[in-house]
């Protein structure tokens, strides 16, 4: 036998091992009864509705402003164009407690917009919306690059046409481009979706952990996780189920789309 | 109503300059090679590309002018573009592609209008396919019938036939040709195919680098080329008649304007001849007939353009004619301008193509 196939498949046992022993962990330790008993603890609750509302949020704000953000980048070309997209990822590679202490410097009490959050109304540190900020701008870089790939794959052709048909290019990209680029969004939104549910330095070092207002699934596993080891592993399993649905949706959408593909 | 298109700009590496005019239902086709500038008339024509300097005009409506500072955009210009691969929208069915311009349509009766549209090109029972599933054929009819669901004033059509394999090629082309036939609107075609320029087009325009070299009908182009470019680009000599069938299984086209040939191919009515010129002998006038050449007409020699080691003889026959000869064959006939000749070629050199 070749001894580079065996490395191969070597490699990949290791990898596969490596990368799902903790997850199959987290649903042996416990018995299925032990873990919804364990979500019977109303701040478990709270903590879960509270993950689900922000992310919602932040999801919702990633959409409506990153879409037409990535679209114009997609289609258009301009000086310095690639320091914007520079700037747009940076996000991605920051660590998460940095990100934490940017926006703190940025957004908080003494930061540098701090006196016009302030002058308008808003709280944000040690408060929900504080969540939905820390959530956006870890998670938006995700949906951003990712939509921006999948429009600049869209024939331009298609635009063309939609105008020579007399839409305004406005039509065109609700009625046209949004659509024929939709599996490269749908995943887009799903890894910004995965990100944010996941969140924690950021939301821990500008939002704070306060159960039921920015106490937010990880921050409540966290907390746990000196005195309910149970409760924290329940809380574990439930974003486990929720990540890998969320995952194995897009896998889906994906795989129907490359089928229809193979179909013409 | 007339197109006036002027378009004078850069385009990459290319110096576009052209200027024309297509009267209302005539179709000009441009003509040449890939990298010529022809989708960019288009371009300019339909708004989705802004000249330096231009003018476009239909009928009495200024799309373009940029010395007075117009530009509407293509949304705001009537045009029925047929995209060179279609474009048509994966996600909609093929009636949603047809009902998208009709926006004018109250939403009830879209589908009924485009599913109407559809019927004119055979595509009414195919509706509802998305054109992942159609063929090149089909597609092309239901970007067709797209085209021209608005109404347009003006046609432009890129490279319509170069998508289709052969055989649905010669189907296509003959619906194109009526279609083309039936409308009242100016239209204009670019393909790098001139026998596909000649069977579509009323005038042929032969561009190159961005500069119309020599616009005619097709058989004034093959007969008189201007230069070894238009010579060597327009390869076939085209001409036109009427088809009958013959004894033996051949066919007998009468020509328009007299003179008759036979073809091997099969054909009944309208149909368009092409003839390769290198397929065409030159002998004197007045000598018996010998060999077992078919066909053959009695010609004058209007000119003689010399394309590297050949000759391109254009001919006077009822209709014009082109036809190439080695250098070496001119001279021993001492051809020149004003020569009575007798042109002849086989019958199975003769290609029939419906009109």
């Amino acid at each position: 036998m070749r001894w580079f196939p065996v490395a191969l498949a070597v490699a990949l046992a290791a990898a596969i091992t490596f990368l799902t022993l903790p997850v199959v962990a987290i649903f042996v330790d416990s018995t299925p009864a032990q873990l919804i008993e364990s979500l019977g603890d109303p701040g478990a609750l709270d903590a879960l509705w509270l993950s689900l509302r922000t992310t919602a949020t932040a999801l919702a704000i990633i959409l409506v402003v990153g879409t037409p953000a990535a679209y114009l980048l997609a289609t258009r070309s301009f000086r310095g164009k690639a320091i914007v997209v520079t700037l747009i990822e940076l996000p991605l590679v920051l660590p998460p407690a940095a990100a934490g202490i940017a926006l703190l410097a940025a957004l908080g009490p003494e930061g540098l917009l701090g006196g016009a959050v302030e002058a308008a109304g808003v709280e944000l540190t040690l408060a929900t919306a504080g969540v939905v900020v820390a959530l956006t701008f870890v998670a938006s870089p995700f949906y951003v690059r990712q939509a921006m790939a999948a429009f600049a794959s869209v024939d331009r052709t298609l635009l063309d046409a939609s105008r020579t048909l007399g839409a305004s290019e406005a039509r065109g990209f609700v009625r046209v481009m949004i659509p024929a680029a939709m599996p490269g969004l749908a995943a887009g939104a799903a890894l910004a979706l995965g990100r944010a549910l996941g969140e924690f330095g950021a939301t821990l070092m500008f939002a704070g952990s306060f159960e039921g207002i920015t106490q937010t699934v990880p921050l409540a596993i966290y907390a746990r996780l000196g005195t309910d080891f149970e409760a924290a592993l329940a809380l574990s399993a439930v974003l486990v189920a929720v990540s890998a649905a969320i995952l194995l949706s897009v896998k889906l959408v994906q795989g129907s789309e490359a089928l229809g593909g193979a179909a013409r | 109503m007339v197109l006036r298109v002027e378009a004078h700009t850069r385009v990459g590496a290319l110096d576009l300059g052209v200027e024309l005019e297509v009267a209302p239902g005539e179709c000009l086709a441009l003509a040449g090679p890939s990298g010529a500038g022809k989708t960019s008339v288009l371009r300019v024509a339909a708004g989705l590309l802004r000249p330096r300097r231009g003018l476009v005009e239909a009928g009495l409506e200024t799309w373009l002018d940029t010395e007075r500072g117009i530009d509407r955009p293509p949304e705001r210009r009537r045009c029925g573009y047929l995209f060179q691969e279609y474009a048509l929208f994966p996600h909609l069915t093929a009636w949603q592609n047809v009902a998208y311009p009709l926006r004018e349509v109250p939403r009830r009766e879209r589908r009924e209008r485009a599913v109407e549209l559809l019927g004119r090109f055979g595509m009414g029972e195919l509706a509802d396919a998305r054109p992942g599933t159609l063929s090149g054929g089909e597609r092309q009819r239901v970007a067709l019938a797209r085209a021209l669901a608005r109404r347009p004033d003006v046609l432009l059509l890129d490279e319509p036939l170069s998508a289709l394999d052969a055989r649905t090629r010669a189907v296509a082309a003959r619906e194109l040709t009526a279609v083309l036939r039936d409308t009242e609107v100016p239209a204009l075609l670019v393909t790098h195919d001139f026998a596909e320029a000649a069977q579509l087009g009323h005038r042929v325009g032969v561009i190159d680098a961005g500069r119309v070299v020599q616009e005619g009908t097709p058989s004034e182009l093959a007969a008189a080329p201007r230069s070894a470019f238009v010579a060597d680009f327009t390869g076939a000599v085209v001409l036109t008649g009427t088809a009958h069938a013959a004894a033996a299984g051949l066919t007998r086209v009468d020509l328009d304007g007299g003179g008759s040939v036979t073809s091997t191919d099969r054909a009944e009515g309208p149909v368009a001849i092409s003839v390769y010129p290198w397929e065409i002998a030159i002998e004197p006038a007045g000598e018996a007939r010998h060999g077992s050449t078919q066909n053959r007409l009695a010609a004058e020699v209007l000119s003689v353009t010399t394309v590297g080691n050949r000759v391109r003889l254009g001919l006077a026959a009822p209709q014009a004619l082109a036809a190439e000869i080695t250098l070496a064959s001119a001279e021993a006939l001492g051809l020149r301008a004003g020569m009575q000749v007798t042109a002849s070629w086989k019958a199975a050199a003769t290609r029939l193509v419906a009109r």
